[in-house]
């Protein structure tokens, strides 16, 4: 890239300055945006215009939330949710990765899998959730098996799909250069999908979080999906409303997470 | 001249689901050490499976490749230069060398001498993108010379390039091949390219590829290939060429 040179002129000043006016412009506007949100939802439900006990509302959703925190029970459930997702996430690429790398590597059994591969992600995942609680038993183990399950396939056909489409020509090179087929993969395959990996990884934070609360959903005993299963059964629509917030705002966190790493990768 | 490969009547077929292609059919060649040889076709020819087929990425059908040097020893140079990206010009040059394991100190010290003696020294440390296309053909050719090959295969590497680049860039890899007395063997469709830059030149048949006939260069090897674009000789030659590669067609075209 190149830069852009100190001595700018007035010319470009008034660009940057113009520029700097969007961003701040638009981030000022996104933040009004979820203030109305909110304050028109107060507002509403303070003049009993929706009824609260359906919609709840932002100052019974937090007083939710300060009980939550004050018993502790809130950490117990967020631990709970967050140590599943990122071990659902984490192995779902890592496992993920591993095969789309094996069936690369033997191109027979690429083959053979094929037709089986695309059934399975044609396959809803939560069909499987009683054959998961029976194997597996009504348990963290479950939940976590359940966000693996519904990312690894997924994962596979989109990395093996990016090593397949490496330049033929560039494979040639290797061969040229008499490279075996593991240099081709750790030396070109590999590096040359990079970006390919961390795109999986970002769909992959989604799905983690899919499954993870789909798995409590079925059986857990604690964990955010657990209290909006709980809040819906007791009619506590504002427990519901809390924990679907903090769900929000830690996928987010994740996410970013991500973007982070890609930018650290990619420099 | 003492001969370093020969083709004695090659036949290659390819086989595909609906059928074989006759790709290259009793070809009989033979090149020198020291020679630059081009090979001209017309496009579908074959010629780039006549490359794979010397450089022994493919084997014949039948017939015989002698190669008096191992396979180790011959250098492939491509229509793109296929720098990676995620790798410095450094680590381009030296990827070579790193999968044959020989990444050495004194491999390193002669690859990066032939980079600085054809002004890519300043360069080792910035990525491909910051190169022009010039200059990326040029890497290319020294992460070929790293290995030090006797036998330098060039499978149309000016083509992706515009045309004043080309000029200059076939002249930089033209002169960078006979400094450093490497074999090479040219396959283009450019006919002017193939005269400016090869000592002699094969014209290959429509496909199934067969050599039809082997011409002899007549300007002297000393000079430049821009100053063999303006001898006399050139455009004779270039008329003899062309005539050859027409007549091919048309004989093609008749007996169908």
């Amino acid at each position: 890239m190149k830069k852009i040179r100190k001595e700018n002129s007035a010319e470009h000043a008034a660009f940057l300055r113009k520029e700097r006016g969007k961003t701040v412009f638009t981030v000022a506007m996104q933040i009004l945006l979820l203030l109305t949100f909110f304050l028109l939802w107060e507002f509403l439900a303070a003049r009993e215009i929706i009824d609260s006990f359906i919609f709840s509302s932002p100052s019974k959703m937090w007083s939710s939330f300060l009980s939550l925190s004050e018993s502790g029970e809130l950490w117990r459930h967020v631990s709970a949710t967050l140590a599943e997702t990122v071990i659902g996430f984490l192995s779902a690429t890592a496992i993920g990765l591993a095969l789309a790398v094996i069936l690369w590597i033997i191109e027979p059994l690429r083959r053979i899998l094929e037709p089986y591969i695309v059934v399975l992600n044609a396959l809803p995942k939560i069909a499987l959730g009683p054959i998961i609680i029976i194997w597996v038993g009504a348990g963290k183990g479950a939940i976590i098996v359940m966000a693996i399950l519904i990312s690894v396939i997924i994962t596979v056909i989109n990395i093996l799909n990016g090593f397949l489409s490496v330049d033929k020509d560039k494979i040639l090179l290797m061969r040229t250069l008499s490279a075996n087929k593991m240099q081709v993969l750790c030396k070109l395959i590999l590096p040359a999908n990079v970006s390919n990996i961390i795109a999986a990884l970002k769909v992959n934070v989604g799905m983690a979080w899919v499954g993870t609360i789909m798995g409590e959903y079925l059986v857990s005993k604690e964990g955010l999906g657990y209290l909006i299963v709980y809040g819906g059964q007791v009619f506590n629509l504002s427990l519901v409303m809390c924990a679907t917030v903090i769900l929000t705002l830690l996928a987010a966190v994740m996410y970013f997470a991500v973007l982070i790493l890609e930018k650290l990768v990619k420099r | 001249m003492k001969e370093i490969l020969r083709l004695e009547n090659i036949t290659h077929r390819y086989h595909g689901k609906s059928g074989e292609t006759l790709a290259v059919d009793g070809l009989t060649m033979s090149v020198g050490e020291g020679e630059f040889y081009g090979i001209v076709g017309p496009s579908g020819s074959g010629k780039t499976t006549l490359l794979s087929l010397l450089a022994g990425i493919l084997a014949p059908s039948s017939g015989e490749i002698s190669r008096h040097i191992s396979p180790q020893e011959i250098g492939y140079m491509l229509q793109h230069d296929h720098l990676f990206e995620w790798r410095s010009i450094e680590d381009n040059v030296t990827l070579g060398l790193e999968i044959r394991h020989s990444k050495t100190e004194e491999n390193v010290r002669y690859a990066m001498s032939l980079a600085k003696k054809y002004s890519l020294g300043d360069f080792m440390k910035k990525k491909p993108s910051e190169l022009s296309g010039g200059m990326r053909q040029r890497v290319a050719l020294i992460r070929t010379l790293a290995l030090r090959p006797k036998l330098v295969l060039l499978d149309e590497p000016f083509s992706a390039l515009d045309f004043q680049t080309r000029l200059n860039v076939a002249e930089d890899v033209r002169k960078i091949i006979t400094e450093e007395g490497i074999t090479a063997i040219l396959v283009t469709h450019d006919i002017s390219e193939a005269i400016a830059l090869c000592d002699r030149i094969a014209v290959l048949s429509k496909r199934p590829a067969r050599v039809k006939k082997v011409f002899d260069v007549p300007m002297k090897k000393a000079l430049s290939s821009i100053e063999r674009r303006e001898d006399e000789a050139f455009a004779a030659l270039f008329r003899e060429v062309w005539k050859e590669l027409e007549f091919t067609d048309e004989k093609d075209t008749k007996g169908e």
